[in-house]
């Protein structure tokens, strides 16, 4: 995803420049949202609504609305996106 | 406290203060100045009596009253001082006397606003507070914000023009410049009064001022211009149409709409304009339901927002002075060389997601909630949607393009420490406003015991299983889905670009119509002056040649003649009639 690839004088490694560590915070953010999704079977829903019953709703809702609105902002990148200097030749 | 203290508005205190800025010279004497005032304020304004006419002005039949403060607008006042004070931290490193005077004019000009108890000194200092900020932008010294500051002060002064027409509607109706909620929008003068505050609350199509001139200021412009005048339209609204159905949906619409944009703009200042009109949608949707819990949790909101969004322009300012840019596609890695920014920009994110234990936990929930009692399930499909929204720009993009992602190779120093100090304070209060009561008083529950209906907040219990779990369920999936996404590569990818929004109709279409008007005028102008010259010209020397003393009709003396005995009649039948009574 880098479109440029800048000339990095750093000896110095991070915690993050591992890759193990990177994929050591992605299993545990994993974990959390399988947990999170199991909770629902443990604990006494007050709902408004009654979509808000069934199992998983909030889990469910969250992750297909993002999945939506990223791939819906991609689409409107073709037709609202244009270059850095698009105002300036006007002003 | 002094009697004479009593009466002093800390608004006017910030704005004499501000003027006082812009004279001196000696740096320190400045810093101490734009620092000992708001702290002054704060303590003036936790001693002031609620509900009382502190300051009035009796002038043709008019009463002016300057300072009046209750319930609603303590907090709003409250709020706007302490981030007026963090402002002023956040801008130690500079020596700037007309943005040191200007923050603190502008600062002290919101205040004024909302402690004014009359439509007439509303309508003053909310001009004034377009015309100090304005300043903030202008400072930044570029071409492209000159260009934005003035488009800018164009829409403020609108939304203040279109206020005093109502004001005078209103005033002609009712005979009272007192303010009072409207029922409906009815009357002319509630119309136009709901207008001009719905261009400074930033409303649907009229909210583009702030994507256009906010990530143009200066460092210290954005984050002082992010806290007060979009607040002080919440404010308004919350003061003079609360429960007005519309604004459910005109909020609903603002909650969801920017999310969009804000996944895709490149300048991270600009996710964070972005994502004020995603806050502040929440706040307008809440007024419109007008219950106790939903103003409770609106005003909340309010105050919750000032302080994580000021967090949040704070920590990109940062990155903005040491590395010279804020767009994602140059930025990135920069966790390396700037801990601290990092653990700040985080905090900021974390609870402007409401995060249970970070503030918009304890605020958002309350207009949830509110809305959910409503039953509108359409309008609490769209906050929940947006609240999932604001995770995935504000929550994630802000810190993962800036700080992690990919390495921009860039390792820039650690903010200066004023700054941290100021963002340490800001991160500070939003962890204390969102943590659970340990003690009684402490926690949310000192926000809520100054919410406008103090019975009802605490009635309100945001720490159940059920509120926690879902928020965490659809925060934490949301994240799921982010990482996914990143991961099949499926994420747009940081592009420089420019992204249309309505501003292009003024900037393009309305630029390019009178630009072609112009052209058009250019050519047609002379070439109709000469047509109308000919003609004109011929006539004229027509008329020359029939009526002139040598003209056709003169030249005889019959026609002579003629001239004088009609001028004869003429005299004699006026006085004829003249005598004749």
């Amino acid at each position: 995803m880098s479109q440029h690839s800048p000339k990095i004088n750093d000896p110095k490694k991070y915690w993050l420049d591992d890759s193990r560590n990177v994929r050591k915070i992605i299993i545990a953010i994993f974990v959390v949202c399988a947990g999170l999704f199991a909770a629902d079977a443990f604990y006494h829903k007050h709902p408004h609504f009654a979509a808000e019953e069934w199992f998983g709703f909030y889990a469910i809702y969250g992750f297909v609305m993002c999945v939506g609105l990223v791939l819906a902002a991609k689409l409107m990148r073709v037709f609202l996106m244009r270059d850095e200097g698009y105002y300036d030749k006007d002003e | 406290m002094p009697a004479f203290l009593a009466g002093l508005n800390p608004g006017w205190l910030l704005i004499a203060a501000g003027l006082l800025a812009l004279f001196v010279r000696g740096r320190v004497v400045r810093q101490v100045i734009t620092i000992a005032a708001p702290i002054l304020g704060i303590l003036l304004v936790s001693g002031t009596p609620h509900g009382v006419d502190l300051l009035t002005h009796e002038t043709l039949s008019i009463t002016l009253s300057f300072y009046h403060v209750d319930s609603l607008s303590f907090l709003f006042g409250l709020a706007f001082l302490i981030a007026a004070l963090l402002n002023a931290i956040y801008a130690l490193h500079t020596d700037n006397r007309i943005q040191d005077g200007m923050a603190l004019a502008y600062a002290g000009a919101a205040v004024s606003a909302v402690f004014s108890g009359d439509l007439l000194t509303l309508f003053v200092f909310w001009e004034l507070t377009a015309v100090t900020s304005v300043f903030l932008i202008l400072q930044a010294g570029t071409r492209a914000a000159y260009f934005a500051s003035m488009r800018y002060l164009g829409v403020q002064i609108l939304s203040g023009v279109l206020l005093l027409a109502g004001i005078a509607y209103v005033w002609n109706a009712t005979g009272s410049l007192s303010i009072t909620a409207f029922t409906s929008l009815d009357q002319p003068g509630a119309l136009i009064i709901f207008i001009a505050f719905g261009i400074k609350a930033a409303f649907p199509f009229l909210h583009n001022w702030l994507q256009d001139s906010y990530p143009k200021a200066s460092v210290v412009g954005a984050v002082v211009l992010s806290a007060f005048t979009t607040k002080l339209a919440v404010y308004a609204f919350a003061r003079m149409f609360p429960g007005q159905d519309e604004l459910i949906w005109i909020g609903a619409i603002m909650t969801v709409f920017p999310v969009f944009f804000a996944v895709i703009e490149n300048d991270l200042r600009r996710v964070l304009a972005y994502s004020t009109n995603n806050q502040v949608g929440f706040m307008i949707c809440a007024i419109g339901v007008g219950t106790p819990l939903a103003l409770n949790g609106a005003v909340a909101h309010a105050f919750a927002d000032i302080l994580f969004k000021g967090l949040l322009f704070m920590s990109m300012g940062a990155v903005l002075y040491r590395t010279g840019t804020t767009k994602a596609n140059e930025l990135g890695g920069l966790y390396r060389t700037m801990p601290w920014t990092t653990l700040f920009c985080l905090i900021g994110a974390i609870s402007i997601s409401a995060m249970p234990l970070f503030s918009a936990f304890v605020t958002k929930s309350m207009i949830l909630s509110a809305v959910a009692s409503t039953g509108m399930i359409v309008v609490w499909l769209m906050l929940m949607f947006a609240s999932a929204g604001v995770l995935e720009h504000s929550g994630i993009k802000i810190p993962y393009f800036a700080f992690f992602g990919h390495d921009s190779g860039k390792r820039v120093k650690e903010a200066p420490f004023n700054m941290l100090l100021a963002m340490g304070m800001a991160s500070f209060l939003c962890i204390a406003i969102g943590l659970p009561a340990f003690l009684p008083g402490f926690g949310y529950e000192w926000l809520y015991s100054l919410l406008p209906y103090p019975i009802e907040a605490a009635n309100y219990q945001p720490f159940t299983p059920g509120h926690i779990l879902a928020q965490l369920q659809l925060l934490a999936l949301a994240v799921f889905a982010f990482i996914l996404l990143q991961r099949l590569g499926l994420y747009p990818p940081e592009k420089p670009g420019v992204i249309l929004d309505t501003d292009w109709t003024y900037r393009k279409v309305g630029y390019g119509a009178v630009r072609w008007i112009d052209t058009v005028w250019a050519r047609l102008g002379p070439a109709m002056t000469a047509i109308f010259r000919g003609f004109s010209g011929r006539t004229y020397d027509r008329l020359v040649d029939a009526f002139s003393p040598r003209g056709v009709l003169s030249r005889n003396p019959v026609s002579r003649g003629m001239a004088v005995w009609t001028a004869v009649i003429l005299a004699l039948v006026l006085l004829v009639s003249y005598l004749r009574g």
